[in-house]
């Protein structure tokens, strides 16, 4: 449980499950799981910012997902991530949204 | 490491023939281990399998098998009779198998079991068996659902319908991946329908074509070169969380950056397993493959959206691709 919000479970998503087995399950090696999680951020950054959103890692445990004006959400993971950032914005992101794709591509994903 | 008891769920229309199917497997001697989660035990008929009452709602029978009736919810079910088992109050069973009625999603019994903070630590899915009724065929869209997610496909009443062919043209075409089994011509054994295929390796990787059954369609798409795992993981997040309930299926292995050999996906709708690393590809393709059955979804959109995310140049299959093949 975490101790800050209390928050039950936690961990499992299938998104944890890395190239390199263990990285996020096995308590070892925390350098290369912060490694993974700032990739991690990077990685959804490329897609965020097309809704003006901001995505933080937190203490290696929750990611903060952020607006530009500073509304901000706690998320645990990519599963979660989507449904935090159309709470937040108050629209659907969607993958398949041919604007999101054009720039995708124009910044070479 | 943990032994998760591997979870099977029988589905398929009213009257396909899913307790017909029970009744022949619960004679199986290699269902000893097994607890099977019933609606009725009136309607499998278990008389003259039966060696003793447990309780009111859980018996043995002489194969060694618990059967055991479902009232109410199903996760109460399960965590009732996992009790039972850590109590001794039951025989240690090593693997649990679900009949769901004929008219059920089955998406809401596979994620009852994946996301119950109690079942999830203990059980993980296993094959899904759908049966298919040769008759009657695929009328209703819980039936097409019920054969998209399928494992594995039990054609049932063969010896009474007189062309079927059509009907196993069209099932290749929904869910390209399924093995085919004919209740009806061949003796059934409890193995080639629970041997975990769900995890394993996809089988003869089919050059699927777009099945133009209504807005379901089965495709491929294939992709050279390795592959951000973490990108992908961002790009099948944001395209279940949006479009889940039309992602009636998404199976496939990929080539991923960083490891040599591949990882095997595969999600139903809002739901994915945790995915496993291979021990080898199966053949000499390197290529990451992936099957997706959908609904009213547009496979070209998809092929460009994880190609944008990707950075990876991709190949749909569809009829003129197959063609070419």
């Amino acid at each position: 449980m975490c101790g800050l919000c209390g928050v039950l479970g936690g961990g499992g998503d299938w998104t944890d499950a890395a190239a390199r087995p263990g990285v996020y399950t096995r308590n070892v090696d925390s350098l290369q799981r912060r490694r993974e999680r700032v990739n991690r951020v990077a990685c959804a950054q490329k897609v965020l910012s097309f809704y003006g959103l901001v995505l933080t890692d937190w203490q290696a445990s929750s990611f903060i997902l952020s607006t530009l004006t500073g509304k901000s959400e706690i998320v645990d993971n990519l599963t979660h991530l989507w449904a935090a950032a159309e709470k937040l914005t108050g629209r659907p992101c969607d993958p398949l949204d041919p604007r999101l794709i054009d720039r995708l591509e124009a910044t070479g994903g | 490491m943990v032994d998760f008891t591997p979870v099977n769920l029988i589905t398929g229309f009213l009257g396909s023939g899913k307790t017909t199917l029970l009744q022949r497997l619960l004679a199986d001697p290699a269902l000893a281990d097994t607890a099977v989660l019933i609606n009725e035990f009136g309607e499998v008929g278990l008389d003259h399998h039966l060696l003793g009452h447990i309780d009111e709602t859980v018996v043995l029978l002489a194969t060694g098998c618990l059967c055991c009736t479902i009232r109410g919810e199903l996760s109460t079910a399960i965590k009732d009779l996992h009790s039972k088992r850590e109590r001794g109050v039951v025989p240690a069973f090593r693997r649990l198998v679900v009949e769901s009625s004929g008219l059920a999603d089955p998406f809401p019994i596979l994620s009852t079991v994946q996301a119950d903070p109690v079942l999830r630590h203990h059980f993980r899915l296993g094959n899904v068996i759908t049966t298919v009724d040769a008759v009657n065929g695929l009328g209703r869209p819980e039936a097409i659902k019920q054969v998209a997610v399928a494992d594995r496909l039990v054609l049932t009443k063969t010896d009474l319908a007189p062309d079927y062919e059509a009907l196993i043209a069209e099932l290749h075409l929904l869910n390209p991946d399924a093995p085919l089994l004919r209740a009806a011509e061949q003796p059934i054994a409890a193995a080639m329908l629970f041997d975990d295929g769900a995890h394993s390796p996809l089988r003869a990787f089919p050059a699927a074509v777009e099945a133009p059954h209504g807005a379901v369609q089965s495709f491929v798409l294939r992709f050279d070169g390795a592959l951000d795992w973490t990108m992908f993981g961002v790009w099948l997040t944001m395209l279940l969380n949006r479009h889940g309930e039309k992602v009636l299926r998404v199976k496939g292995i990929l080539n991923v950056e960083g490891s040599d050999t591949p990882v095997a996906v595969h999600g139903v709708q809002h739901l994915v397993h945790p995915p496993k690393h291979m021990e080898g590809w199966p053949g000499a393709d390197r290529r990451s493959r992936l099957v997706f059955i959908v609904e009213g979804l547009e496979p070209s959109s998809i092929e460009r959206s994880l190609a944008a995310f990707s950075g990876h140049p991709i190949a749909r299959s569809g009829p003129a691709a197959t063609a070419a093949e």
